[in-house]
């Protein structure tokens, strides 16, 4: 049974939280998000011409970045950061302070649940956030943290604290995330279907993470989180968030954390033009053939403890296996490389991120 | 006299009748279009073609005309390669074990939607009063003499309490076999409506599981969902369904010591969602409301595992819970999906958790050793077949579980049995896996 929300919610993780926001054009979306949003400091990290002014509605505390500041803050690094793609949201994650991210496009609105209330979102993440995932074993009425569930008949009571949750993955009503080829077939398609429920990713099985509605602790698997080399000059556009996910998927599984999906939903109002969304997508659809058993069997060694370490063994199989497919693999492995020591960079250690003290027996 | 038509109004019917020639209606002004569009419907003459030139104006109130007809675009859908054929009816059985000898109201309450099909009732051995059926089915009863004439009597296994169906699975010749507890109701879906359970778990079982990647929009076979964006093409088109586990509402099926901490709870949630459970993941999966394609994994069901304590209530056993992870195990190596979530039954209150805690702390203790041993036991190549997997599973269970706890060794020696048992009664072998 789901919490009720009201209007005016109490503001979870107020000052530990930060929403990042990739625009081109304007932020009006926000209004609609006040209620839920405006207690929030937000990252808006803007993609395109630079000498263009984003407008943001009067009340919220905010800090912008163009291409301009993207470059002088990271020098040569920026390289890594994607330019006329939303991949560029990335940088928003970098640059936070925060223990929690919560990104969302701007042209997500809120939506409404089957009783007709307004669903907000971010609480709903959070909730999932700060509550265990369980990775290890399937539970057949899914989230047992949440009211009015809990673990089922036969489910080991060893495995019932769970394991920590990166990553909360939410879904979408109106316009459904499908690819260039499916949007051609179903042009109306819409989603409708309003699944009540939350639900860990068990380990080992990769999933699609779309950045649409996502949220994560950035202290637990941040560094994970890049969104890639898309857009301008590149080969490939719409597998940023993919690419992120499955970098994500691989490495929560190796640390023992947890990848939640399901609520909440958001209104996804904007159906993006299917022949551009083709074009971008192109040489992604048959590459993904070729990543996917790619993730699939990749294993990490006991000895990578940190996300950096993961993130980098990732980058090194990446180059080793995938530049035969294409070289935009190796242009990414190195970019990988570089997004790392830029995330480094702008989080000297000490800063937290879920590292196993040295010498610890695995 | 007749007032003569006025000029809009022939230009209107002029252009119903050379519709073929139009290619565009967005300049017409929005009250004229209102009226092509009920004029194109009363001439019979709103084709998918033309439904789309007037969806294609954009405008606000076409939509609500479409809305409010409930007019329909007929999208031709992208059919999987795997087809879902109907299924005849008399490829289905509906198996219950009965552990309550007065199954009138049961089955008076499932008649709308069990009368169509075959049923197979094993009547508990251990139960004493006769069985009470109303009248009106297409069934086969089997009770305590059948099962001791058709088994012998040189078994390890016991098909008293709850392991009662498995003798009715063995017996039955259906492909399909769906199989519920008799304290279950059917449950409403969330707009109220009573839920058939044996349509959806057919549908289940007839439509490709995806157990290989996740899909964040659950069984892309729902009307209205489909795979999401990132989702390999290669894998799209799935793998056969071999196994369909429902849900409950009202009693859950939970633990002993769950319900008997939170004695007031009662699961109400409608969660609107059929999804695969992914390719090695484990789980555990419920007799209580649970359909199999008893030709690919008939023999993978198996009632072997007998806690020294078990009892009458689902919270005192632990029997389906092990034939779900051999099942599970199972369909994983041979490539067959199993999926979870619709359809709900409605689970009678019945028994007392806190009593039933005494009993069940011999299964919860076992669970402990029997979930590490499922998730890394690996069966070779040559096992193509659901009975070559099970003597496989069999011996490593003896290898490796038996001298932890006689239930273990015992269960070993009982899945041996069970699958000599349906070589000789289960009818043809298996088909090997897809």
């Amino acid at each position: 049974m789901a919490q009720p929300s009201t209007i005016s919610p109490v503001p979870l993780l107020r000052d530990e939280l930060d929403i990042v926001i990739p625009t081109i054009r304007n932020l009006d979306f926000l209004e609609m998000w006040r209620p839920f949003f405006q207690p929030y400091h937000l990252i808006i990290v803007q993609d395109g011409d630079p000498s263009k002014t984003i407008k943001v509605p009067e009340g919220f505390d905010y800090e912008l970045y163009n291409r301009n500041d993207i470059n002088r803050i990271l020098g040569p690094k920026s390289s890594c950061i994607s330019f006329k793609d939303s991949a560029c949201r990335c940088f928003g994650y970098m640059v936070s302070k925060k223990k929690y991210i919560y990104t969302i496009d701007d042209d997500c609105f809120v939506a409404k649940d089957p009783s007709g209330k307004d669903i907000n979102a971010l609480e709903q993440h959070i909730k999932n956030l700060l509550s265990p995932s369980t990775p290890f074993f399937f539970n057949t009425l899914y989230d047992p943290y949440r009211n009015g569930a809990d673990f089922v008949r036969g489910y080991p009571f060893s495995l019932r604290e769970g394991a920590p949750t990166a990553v909360s993955h939410g879904l979408w009503l109106n316009i459904p995330d499908y690819d260039a080829p499916t949007q051609l077939v179903k042009p109306l398609e819409r989603n409708t279907r309003y699944v009540d429920a939350i639900m860990t990713i068990p380990k080992g099985t990769l999933f699609p993470m779309c950045g649409m509605n996502l949220a994560f602790n950035r202290e637990l698997i941040g560094p994970a989180m890049y969104f890639g080399l898309m857009g301008d000059g590149q080969p490939i556009g719409r597998y940023d968030d993919m690419w992120a996910g499955w970098c994500t998927k691989v490495i929560c599984d190796h640390l023992g954390l947890g990848v939640k999906t399901g609520l909440p939903y958001i209104w996804h109002s904007k159906a993006s033009n299917p022949f551009v969304n083709l074009k971008k997508e192109y040489k992604g659809i048959y590459w993904q053939e070729e990543l996917i058993p790619f993730f699939q069997s990749v294993t990490l060694p006991k000895d990578c403890t940190t996300v950096q370490q993961c993130y980098i063994e990732i980058s090194k199989q990446v180059k080793a296996k995938l530049s035969k497919v294409d070289d935009y693999f190796s242009k990414l492995a190195d970019a990988m490389v570089t997004w790392i020591e830029a995330w480094d960079e702008l989080n000297p250690s000490g800063a937290k991120s879920a590292e196993v003290p040295n010498g610890a027996s695995k | 006299m007749r007032t003569p038509p006025c000029l809009l109004s022939l230009t209107l019917d002029s252009a119903v009748l050379n519709l073929s020639n139009i290619t565009d209606l967005s300049p017409l002004p929005d009250h004229i279009l209102i009226e092509l569009f009920l004029r194109t419907l009363r001439a019979g003459k709103l084709t998918e073609r033309v439904l789309k030139l007037f969806i294609a104006t954009g405008k606000d109130e076409v939509f609500s005309l479409i809305q409010a007809l409930n007019i329909q675009v007929t999208v031709n859908p992208v059919l999987p390669t795997s087809k879902c054929l109907p299924i005849k009816d008399d490829e289905i059985d509906i198996v219950i074990g009965a552990l309550n000898f007065d199954l009138t109201s049961f089955m008076n309450v499932w008649r709308p939607i069990f009368s169509r099909f075959h049923l197979t009732i094993v009547k508990d051995p251990d139960l004493k009063e006769e069985l009470k059926i109303p009248e009106g089915f297409n069934l086969d009863v089997y009770k305590e003499p059948d099962i001791d004439r058709v088994v012998g009597t040189s078994t390890s296994i016991i098909f008293s309490g709850y392991a009662c169906r498995y003798f009715g699975y063995l017996v039955s010749r259906k492909k399909y076999i769906i199989s519920m507890d008799d304290d279950c109701l059917p449950a409403k879906d969330n707009k109220g409506f009573l839920v058939d359970a044996v349509a959806q778990h057919i549908t289940n079982l007839t439509t490709p599981a995806t157990p290989f990647f996740f899909n964040t929009l659950y069984d892309h076979f729902t009307e209205g969902a489909d795979f999401v964006r990132g989702y390999p093409f290669s894998l799209r088109n799935g793998v056969t369904c071999a196994l369909s586990c429902g849900l409950w509402h009202n009693l859950a099926d939970f633990d002993a010591p769950t319900q008997a901490l939170k004695p007031e709870e009662r699961n109400s949630l409608y969660v609107d969602a059929v999804l695969t459970v992914p390719a090695r993941t484990l789980m555990p999966i419920s007799g209580i409301n649970i359909a199999f394609n008893r030709d690919l994994v008939g023999p993978a069901l198996l009632p072997c595992f007998r806690l020294a304590t078990e009892g009458k209530f689902r919270w005192e056993t632990m029997e389906d819970i092990w034939s779900g992870m051999c099942v599970k195990v199972i369909c994983d190596h041979l490539g067959l999906g199993v999926k979870t979530g619709l359809p709900y039954v409605w689970r009678n209150d019945r028994g007392d958790a806190i009593a039933s805690l005494r009993k069940e702390w011999e299964g919860v203790k076992m669970m402990e050793e029997a979930v590490p041993f499922f998730q890394s036991v690996r069966l070779p190549q040559e096992a193509t077949t659901a009975e070559d997997c099970v003597i496989e599973v069999a011996n490593a269970v003896k290898e490796k579980l038996g001298s932890k706890d006689p239930v273990f060794a015992h269960t070993a020696k009982a899945m041996l049995d069970w699958v000599k048992l349906w070589k000789s009664v289960g009818g043809s072998s298996s088909s090997p896996g897809a």
